[in-house]
């Protein structure tokens, strides 16, 4: 028999373990209600495929941002991904003991340092190179790619390293008696077998890169154009955001807005796949 | 049995989810003895006793048939207050389990979340039921530091004198030596003893020896029946079922 | 062609060290350009008086102030919040329906990117509730994007507590929330302090959306109402318009080092928890 107290007790946390639910609502209903009317004057069409941006004209079309924040992201996973991949197998398989007690530390660290120092690096490191070997102005989508592939590696990192140690032991003792090398071992079972795993981290991570604001702000350059090449500069959909939110007013703001909801529609599709690849699972 | 009965187990059936690991189980425990449920594993041992202050509650898809009377009322009633059964029918588990904390607030624990404020009443009930734990003068100039700090058998000790403090009218005891040296384990034997003048015992012991040693009555449980009961004596002597025997004499087990 | 497997197996391993390496000497280059060029700017007036100039001159007191206090609006009222409900997912409740609910919305919570809740926080608090760009503002926007990182840390910690230390609690006549506050929680603290201190970190770094929420006024708060400016968006303002790379690098120097210690002063806590026989 439970007493009144206890079942109170019970519909207080439940009431507080909604409040994520509550505020999810909260964010989405908000963000919609400020950004939905100017998507309906302009068209979603136009709002999403337009190729002009010029807020004092009335021009809302944010699909030069949409490659914007699709090529860098690409950048960043063909930047990002083998690397954290390696460095999960190295955490995973390969590293004695006490490297692995520096090396993760040093991984959250990594995600712990501010996106405006990633960026400003950027700026002081990687655009004056791309600048000097590559030519172009430098502030680009490959300068934009390479940070972005830097940050987004904790988050890849530590969900393979998750499931990779997630794999039962006799996986890895089987193969290795069966004469397997530590490299076969690792590629033709392990890998395979904590796919699905691999697979969220990645998304995760792109969720991560495309949405990541003030590391790119500094580093892309920020121009409303299609990129031509790597080295061009881009804006994003959340630079757009990022710059013109100091300022912007009346439709320009509500566009700022629809931008935002066209970032968070990405970003919850990206998220739920990843939820859902790993409860499959 | 002349000796006035603390706990009536009727026709108790216990079952997690289907698997059925009580049967039909008739038991009578005697107040101010010591009653050792032996056998071996498996045997539906721990979870009787952990059906006597229902902790059994607390395992997803436990289900039970029967009654268990304590002091004449059926503890399964639906006005029982499981705080206070609990408090009445305390438990020491297997291994040691000091909570994080001093270990003056270990024992005080109890006592405080039932009510009890006063500093000078807390320091009291702490070192009475550390001195029937036989804990006493080992810990009485550090009761602040955490009760992790002390060896295995201490903090065993110290897990009595938590369900002292409580003052328990049952006392249940899930092997609570196995994890122990044979020196802690006779420190808390002798304590036992010495318990029995106030309250009712029962343990389930991790050897027959410690059964043979301190228990006043014993019942031998195997595959979830209730194969034998009667005095210490009596069924090491002269065991009435052959599988009594046979476990007694290591046939199995 | 196949390779022979001893080679494919000495180039792997050497590719797997050298990323390793690589991120290493990455994070390193980072931390320590910053800490070379910010560390000789870190003064005692550096830190204590207030930004002259737009930033040129002057300090960054009003911006320490004001980022300290954002962060202990965020974790203060995000705290309990995330405790109550990864006590909800472990001590009230088996997995269903409810359970898929509240861990899908932390989940996306935690994917949504900073500039959506700087967005949602300028148009919820700033403009909704009327509370300007404020540090309460900007609190109660960081407080809901650390809220799925306690509940998770929270939540992995409670798990980790032994069933045994419940029956225990129970053992004693503990009511079912003596238990959660004297036996689970005490034993699952290590873990929660580190859930904190991780959020703490991501409020101090945070940029994107304590801008659009708490504003970027130079001048010292004094309310909850006053707007300010956090270190980060001090130096995001300082480096991107060039205003002054000396100051730029002495703020940034400052945040990495507060990253630093919350993260080596972690570690140094935990440490002093086994120490201490939990």
């Amino acid at each position: 028999m439970k007493s009144f107290k206890e079942k109170l007790t019970e519909r207080v946390f439940l009431l507080i373990a909604l409040s994520t639910l509550s505020v999810l609502a909260l964010i989405t209903v908000f963000i919609f209600i400020k950004g939905v009317p100017i998507i309906a004057k302009v068209g979603i069409i136009n709002f999403v495929f337009g190729m002009k941006w010029a807020p004092s004209q009335g021009y809302y079309g944010i699909f030069p941002m949409i490659v914007g924040s699709v090529s860098v992201t690409l950048g960043a996973a063909i930047i990002g991904v083998p690397i954290a991949i390696c460095c999960s197998i190295f955490l995973a398989e390969f590293a004695p003991a006490k490297l692995r007690n520096v090396f993760r530390p040093a991984i959250q660290l990594l995600a712990a340092i501010p996106s405006v120092v990633y960026g400003f690096w950027g700026v002081l490191f990687v655009v004056p190179m791309i600048r000097k070997f590559l030519g172009g102005p430098g502030l680009s989508i490959l300068a934009g790619s390479i940070i972005l592939g830097i940050m987004i590696l904790p988050t890849i990192i530590s969900i393979t390293e998750v499931s990779l140690l997630a794999l039962p032991r006799h996986y890895k003792d089987g193969a290795l008696a069966l004469g397997l090398t530590q490299w076969q071992t690792i590629h033709s079972l392990l890998l395979p077998a904590a796919k699905s795993g691999i697979v969220a981290a990645i998304i995760l991570g792109l969720g991560r890169a495309i949405g990541e604001t003030m590391a790119v702000i500094m580093v892309l350059g920020n121009a409303v154009a299609l990129p031509q090449s790597i080295l061009d500069p881009v804006r994003t959909l959340t630079t757009n955001i990022g710059i013109e939110m100091g300022y912007a007013s009346g439709e320009h703001q509500q566009a700022l807005f629809a931008t935002g909801i066209v970032l968070f529609v990405i970003i919850m599709l990206l998220n739920a796949s990843a939820q859902y690849i790993t409860r499959k699972r | 049995m002349t000796q006035k009965s603390k706990i009536d187990i009727k026709g108790l059936n216990f079952y997690y989810e289907q698997k059925k690991v009580i049967k039909e189980l008739n038991l009578e425990i005697p107040e101010n003895r010591i009653l050792g449920i032996f056998g071996p594993a498996n045997s539906g041992i721990t979870t009787l006793l952990r059906t006597l202050n229902r902790l059994s509650d607390l395992t997803a898809g436990a289900r039970h048939e029967g009654e268990i009377l304590l002091d004449g009322k059926n503890i399964f009633a639906p006005d029982v207050n499981l705080t206070e059964l609990r408090r009445r029918v305390g438990m020491v588990f297997d291994v040691p389990t000091p909570l994080p904390m001093s270990i003056f607030d270990n024992v005080a624990l109890g006592p405080r979340m039932g009510g009890l404020k006063s500093k000078t009443d807390l320091e009291e009930k702490v070192e009475t039921s550390l001195r029937m734990s036989a804990l006493w003068d080992d810990v009485k100039d550090r009761l602040d530091t955490p009760a992790a700090r002390l060896s295995g058998g201490q903090q065993q000790r110290l897990c009595i004198a938590r369900v002292l403090a409580l003052e328990p009218e049952v006392i249940l005891l899930d092997r609570p030596c196995s994890a122990l040296d044979p020196i802690s384990t006779a420190k808390i034997e002798e304590s036992l003893v010495q318990l029995k003048e106030q309250y009712t015992i029962v343990i389930a012991p991790h050897t027959v020896q410690q059964a043979g040693r301190i228990a006043d009555r014993v019942a031998f449980m195997l595959m979830g029946d209730l194969i034998e009961q009667g005095y210490t004596q009596e069924v090491f002597s002269f065991p009435k079922d052959k599988r009594t025997n046979d476990y007694l004499t290591g046939r199995f087990g | 062609m196949r390779m022979n497997a001893n080679t494919s197996q000495k180039i792997a391993k050497f590719t797997i060290w050298a990323a390793a390496l690589f991120v290493i000497a990455i994070l390193f280059s980072i931390i320590a350009y910053i800490l070379a060029k910010g560390i000789p700017m870190l003064s005692w007036e550096f830190l204590t008086d207030i930004p002259r100039d737009m930033g040129r001159s002057g300090g960054i007191s009003s911006s320490i102030v004001g980022t300290l206090v954002v962060t202990a609006v965020a974790v203060i009222v995000a705290t309990p919040f995330g405790i109550g409900t990864a006590i909800y997912l472990t001590e009230y409740t088996r997995e269903g329906k409810i359970t898929r609910i509240i861990r899908f919305s932390a989940e996306s919570l935690a994917g949504i990117p900073s500039i959506v809740y700087g967005l949602f926080g300028f148009i919820f608090f700033v403009i909704y509730l009327n509370l300007g760009w404020s540090i309460l503002s900007g609190g109660l926007t960081m407080a809901i994007m650390i809220l799925p990182t306690i509940i998770r840390t929270s939540e992995e910690a409670i798990r980790t507590v032994p069933q045994l230390y419940r029956e225990v609690g129970f053992s004693l006549g503990l009511t079912k929330l003596q238990v959660i506050t004297r036996t689970v929680l005490p034993s699952a603290l290590p873990g929660i302090v580190n859930g904190v201190i991780l959020s703490i970190g991501r409020c101090v770094a945070e940029t994107a959306a304590v801008i659009l929420t708490a504003g970027s006024a130079l001048r010292m708060p004094d309310s909850l109402l006053s707007p300010t400016r956090t270190m980060a968006v001090h130096f995001y303002i300082l480096a991107r318009e060039g205003i002054s790379m000396d100051n730029a690098y002495g703020t940034a120097a400052l945040l990495i080092i507060l990253i630093l210690l919350l993260n080596v002063g972690f570690n140094m806590l935990v440490n002093r928890f086994i120490a201490k026989g939990r």
